[in-house]
């Protein structure tokens, strides 16, 4: 039986390993994998950074004006009827 | 997680709103309007589709009022109104069904792995399944590139040209930043499927961004 992650099957779980959706064993046996693996502590650093830079992504901060408009006539409309 | 404050808060908007009150309202419109209205186009693309979805959502919910018993925040609660209601319309829009579950457990259940297989070692090599070379670590130097606007943008089109599922999951956990438990629910997927559809959607993104940070490596 394998008791150690390959470098290819680390890839295939990390997302499972930050959403702390690993099995104990399993997590153990990724982190030490990480403790003595270069490859695979780059690859998770550079998951966990993409996860940073995707969070932020310029986002629409505020609805379109007349849409907002249209909203609030709406809300007086229900509010009559 | 909330506090009691903004649970009490929310409780006497809700009352506020039930009373017909506009400036409640309209707080609520600017506190949460545009979250619902990303959302919508995370899952229709036209904007005018997405502001139909918009409109139809605060209607939605207005009339749903007495059944919003304040045990999710007020936001999740809209936010899976406007969730259902954009996919109900992508559906009729698209005339098939691209976002139910069940697609959606579909293109989850097909085998993609999150790298090439050539970048790990063959089964006759000498350390089968390790990487031939290791990934280049990315400079994080203030100057870098990866800090760039430029960056955002490659990202934000990695993320346009993805499939269906794994391009709404990843919008909805990682540009958003919902939970895990929130997608789930929104998208009626198991765990596992949106896990899976994440999982991928990360790699592509991280792909694409080690193509363009690491071409001019020395």
């Amino acid at each position: 039986m394998n008791t150690e992650f390959s470098c290819q099957e680390m890839i295939e779980v990390v997302t499972n390993y930050l959403d702390d959706a690993l099995p104990r064993d399993e997590q153990q046996r990724f982190e030490r994998h990480l403790s003595y693996c270069t490859g695979c502590n780059t690859y998770v650093d550079q998951i966990r950074e993409t996860i940073r830079q995707t969070g932020m992504v310029p986002r629409e901060e505020s609805l379109p004006p007349a849409l907002r408009e249209e909203i609030v006539a709406q809300f007086r409309n229900w509010k009559r009827s | 997680m909330l506090g009691p404050e903004t649970l009490s808060s929310e409780t006497a908007l809700v009352a506020a709103l039930r009373c017909g009150d506009e400036d409640a309202f309209s707080a609520l419109v600017d506190a949460y309007g545009a979250a619902m209205h990303r959302v919508a186009l995370t899952f229709v693309r036209s904007s005018a589709v997405a502001d139909e979805v918009v409109q139809e959502a605060w209607l939605g919910a207005l009339r749903g009022l007495d059944r919003f018993e304040g045990r999710s925040a007020l936001k999740t609660w809209l936010l899976r109104i406007v969730a259902n209601i954009a996919r109900t319309h992508a559906v009729r829009e698209a005339r098939s069904v691209p976002f139910s579950s069940l697609e959606l457990a579909r293109e989850a259940s097909e085998y993609e792995p999150a790298l090439p297989v050539d970048r790990f070692q063959g089964p006759d090599e000498r350390h089968p399944q390790r990487w031939v070379s290791f990934p280049i670590p990315w400079s994080t130097e203030p100057d870098s590139a990866l800090l760039s606007a430029e960056t955002r943008e490659l990202i934000a089109d990695t993320i346009a040209g993805l499939p269906d599922g794994q391009r709404i999951v990843i919008s909805l956990r990682d540009v958003e930043g919902w939970d895990s438990a929130e997608v789930c629910s929104v998208l009626e997927l198991t765990e596992t499927n949106q896990r899976v559809l994440l999982h991928r959607a990360r790699a592509k993104v991280r792909a694409a961004l080690e193509g363009y940070l690491t071409t001019e490596a020395p």
